[in-house]
């Protein structure tokens, strides 16, 4: 089954930590996001693989955008 | 004293700056990056020069374009604020070449207090006590589990270049220091490009508090007591107190001492704040770090000894008396600080907006430090403070009762708000009760 990890809140994509085809467990950081001075981790809730990545370092991300889908 | 004082910040500090300045019959100049024209720090400044886009590294960290503007306003002294170049000695030795006054420390004491590893020998050797850690990167994990089994369980295994909570994990015995060592290095290398990993010893139970020294203009230093500071969330502060709950007359006085002593090591002059983690089981605090700029949460300290820091800062660096007599301080009642921040109060998470309705409280000991008002945007470019929500009653429990009116009377919508956050702190026993630590916050949010 595929998930998609969302971006809560309009942000700069500060660290692209995993790369497709990356196998991830649960609290494995995929992305860090940085907002108002803030680094956010964007984290893994369940495990799989990094099936697709749509974010590079420097993207600037909008609430409800897809950052990566974890199969 | 100065003319015209150069404000190199924005949002509340630098309106904060503003206001002593101008009571002082002083000219401010604000400084202002395109995505804050229409803030009232632009406003209320008695003159205001645009010094780039948005970015900060194009404009709040452009030392040449703030420089350029002193120069263009005739400014005679730079006030920094928080943030952005109040740390970067660099900067406050290009003020003083440019023959302009830098309302802070000499850039020697910013450059020694602002190496941790540096400082924490610095201060060790002046008699303040300092926790047991390794001062340079441990190499391997056998490395890591020695120097850990030197240190005493438990440890703290951090990334050098970690921040906000990332890159840290504690680790109670040597098989979990070798599996962590391995965790946070891999991590590290990942995530910052540099695998360097330091360990330190781990409190379990710690309060944060600082405390605030003003290094005269006769070099002598002196405290002006303590805040707490010790809810905050992914280590970032959200609320302070003063005095803390925790500390009886004898230990301010034991911290008192300590921070006069790492203000003379450097031979300190200005405001600055020696922090310190307080095991409250034992009694016993440990040097952390100074800062060496006036500190955010300033307010609570003023609202209980009713001296003006900024006003402090400002005759310290014009050489001046420092306008109230230091061995006669008195303090007074209770003060406490909330950082009203753009972000939800559930999770923490920022979110910038333009601010349709704003209405501040008021009431008796309520002070509010706003970096906007209504119609105002709130941007992503810099950090989610909107306001410091400070407020004072003559003991703790009547500061926390009009704390809590005035949470209920601030009106604040638009942006994401955490002031609901504050409203349920309030009423929480742990809180109320004085007897809380670091983590309160990850307990509530369990």
């Amino acid at each position: 089954m595929a998930e998609e990890i969302r971006a809560e809140m309009v942000a700069n994509v500060w660290k692209v930590v995993v790369a497709e085809g990356d196998a991830v467990s649960a609290g494995d950081t995929l992305v860090i996001l940085e907002s108002m001075k803030m680094e956010i981790p964007v984290l893994v809730e369940t495990p799989g693989t990094v099936s697709a990545l749509h974010v590079a370092e420097g993207d600037v991300v909008q609430e409800g955008d897809v950052l990566a889908v974890i199969e | 004293m100065f003319e015209t004082v150069l404000v190199a910040n924005r949002g509340e500090i630098a309106r904060r700056v503003i206001r002593t300045v101008q009571r002082l019959g002083l000219r401010a100049v604000a400084v202002y990056s395109e995505a804050d024209a229409g803030l009232p720090f632009v406003k209320e400044a008695d003159e205001a020069l645009p010094i780039g886009p948005a970015a900060p590294a194009s404009s709040y960290r452009d030392a040449a374009a703030l420089l350029e503007a002193a120069r263009q306003a005739g400014a005679d002294a730079v006030h920094p604020g928080y943030g952005f170049l109040a740390e970067d000695a660099g900067f406050a030795a290009q003020v003083v070449e440019a023959g302009l006054t830098w309302v802070g420390p000499d850039a020697s004491a910013i450059r020694r207090m602002g190496d941790k590893i540096s400082a924490r020998s610095l201060v060790e050797a002046a008699g303040v006590p300092v926790s047991r850690g390794t001062n340079s990167p441990v190499a391997d994990a056998s490395a890591a589990r020695a120097a850990a089994d030197d240190i005493g369980y438990p440890v703290m295994v951090k990334a050098s270049a970690g921040g906000g909570g990332m890159g840290m994990a504690v680790a109670g015995d040597a098989a979990a220091v070798e599996a962590e060592f391995a965790r946070v290095q891999a991590f590290a290398e990942r995530t910052f490009g540099d695998p360097a990993v330091l360990l330190e010893r781990f409190f379990p139970r710690v309060r944060h508090v600082e405390v605030q020294i003003l290094g005269l203009a006769d070099g002598r230093v002196v405290a002006l007591g303590e805040r707490d500071c010790s809810v905050q969330r992914r280590n970032q502060k959200l609320a302070e107190e003063s005095p803390s709950p925790a500390v009886d007359a004898q230990l301010r006085a034991r911290m008192e001492q300590a921070a006069v002593r790492a203000g003379e090591a450097v031979g300190y002059r200005n405001a600055g704040t020696v922090e310190c983690l307080l095991d409250t089981e034992t009694g016993d605090f440990v040097f952390l770090e100074m800062n060496t700029r006036l500190q955010v949460e300033h307010p609570v300290t003023e609202l209980v000894t009713g001296i003006d820091l900024v006003e402090a800062q400002l005759r310290i660096a014009a050489g001046e008396d420092v306008g109230f007599d230091p061995d006669a301080v008195q303090r007074r009642g209770h003060a406490v600080e909330l950082r009203v921040n753009a972000e939800d109060p559930q999770r923490f998470l920022p979110g910038p907006g333009t601010i349709t309705t704003w209405r501040e409280p008021q009431g008796p000991g309520v002070r509010v430090d706003a970096g906007y008002a209504e119609g105002d945007t709130v941007t992503p470019f810099y950090d989610s403070l909107l306001a410091k929500l400070v407020v004072w009653g003559p003991d703790r429990g009547e500061a926390l009762r009009r704390a809590r009116s005035a949470v209920a009377g601030f009106a604040v919508a638009g942006p994401k708000c955490n002031l609901p956050f504050f409203a349920e702190l309030l009423d929480l026993p742990e809180f109320v009760s004085g007897d809380y630590d670091t983590g309160i916050v990850g307990r509530m949010r369990g």
